[in-house]
């Protein structure tokens, strides 16, 4: 499965879709970028005068790139991606660097298991100097 | 019943209660899901815990039946023979 189509089988749309362009996908890990648009909703509030990506958006990144897309591509099965519904069940995550409007970042992810359609992976993301901005453990559940 | 496998399942199963559960509340009619609270995510990892204490392999269609304490324990021991 190509790296676009996997992008069009996503359950998400703007303004929450956090995946640009799919590096390198296969059954061990995913590679994938994104670039933070600075026109990005969560930019007005976080925080008022000084705009960084929140935590919780940089985890959504991972999560969508290094679980749901990678998700899809070991699930390869058109017709039941076709009801596919995602849940997010667990991070355990470090914030070392901060990632400001309009940055392009990088999620690796590295597969721990896929065992009863629980996906459970290592995952960083890099920001455009190369250097870790997050890392953790993260894991989802779905349903086909 | 054996005895031996409750207690290591047991020992499994409180790694994943939810806050409000203790393992005084498990007892071997409990409901994994609908009594103790624990939510598929955390299932799946009590049954890998219990491949690997047990060294047996579960089947995407055994997780389902077992729902309860009980039943988990027959599988168990199903596998074991």
């Amino acid at each position: 499965m190509s790296g676009e189509e996997i992008i069009s089988l996503l359950p998400y749309k703007e303004p929450f879709l956090f995946v640009d362009e799919i590096i390198r996908i296969n059954n061990r890990g995913v590679e994938g970028v994104y670039t933070f648009q600075k026109e990005s909703f969560f930019y007005k509030g976080h925080f008022k005068e000084y705009p960084v990506t929140p935590g919780v958006i940089l985890t959504e990144c991972m999560a969508q790139i290094g679980l749901v897309c990678l998700g899809i591509y070991l699930i390869n099965d058109l017709e039941k991606l076709k009801g596919l519904k995602v849940a997010f069940t667990n991070a355990t995550t470090d914030y070392i660097k901060p990632v400001f409007p309009g940055e392009k970042v990088t999620v690796v992810s590295d597969i721990e298991y896929f065992r009863f359609n629980k996906l459970k992976c290592n995952v960083t993301l890099t920001n455009e100097n190369g250097d870790v901005a997050s890392e953790g453990t993260l894991s989802g559940m779905f349903s086909i | 019943m054996n005895s031996e496998h409750y207690e290591a399942l047991k020992n499994v199963i409180k790694i994943y209660l939810p806050t409000d559960v203790t393992i005084d509340d498990i007892n071997p009619n409990s409901h994994l899901i609908n009594e103790l609270n624990i939510n598929s995510a955390n299932l799946v990892d009590i049954v890998l815990d219990v491949e690997d204490h047990f060294d047996i392999t579960i089947e995407d269609s055994e997780i389902e039946k077992m729902d309860t304490v009980a039943n988990a324990l027959e599988i168990i021991a199903l596998k074991l023979n």
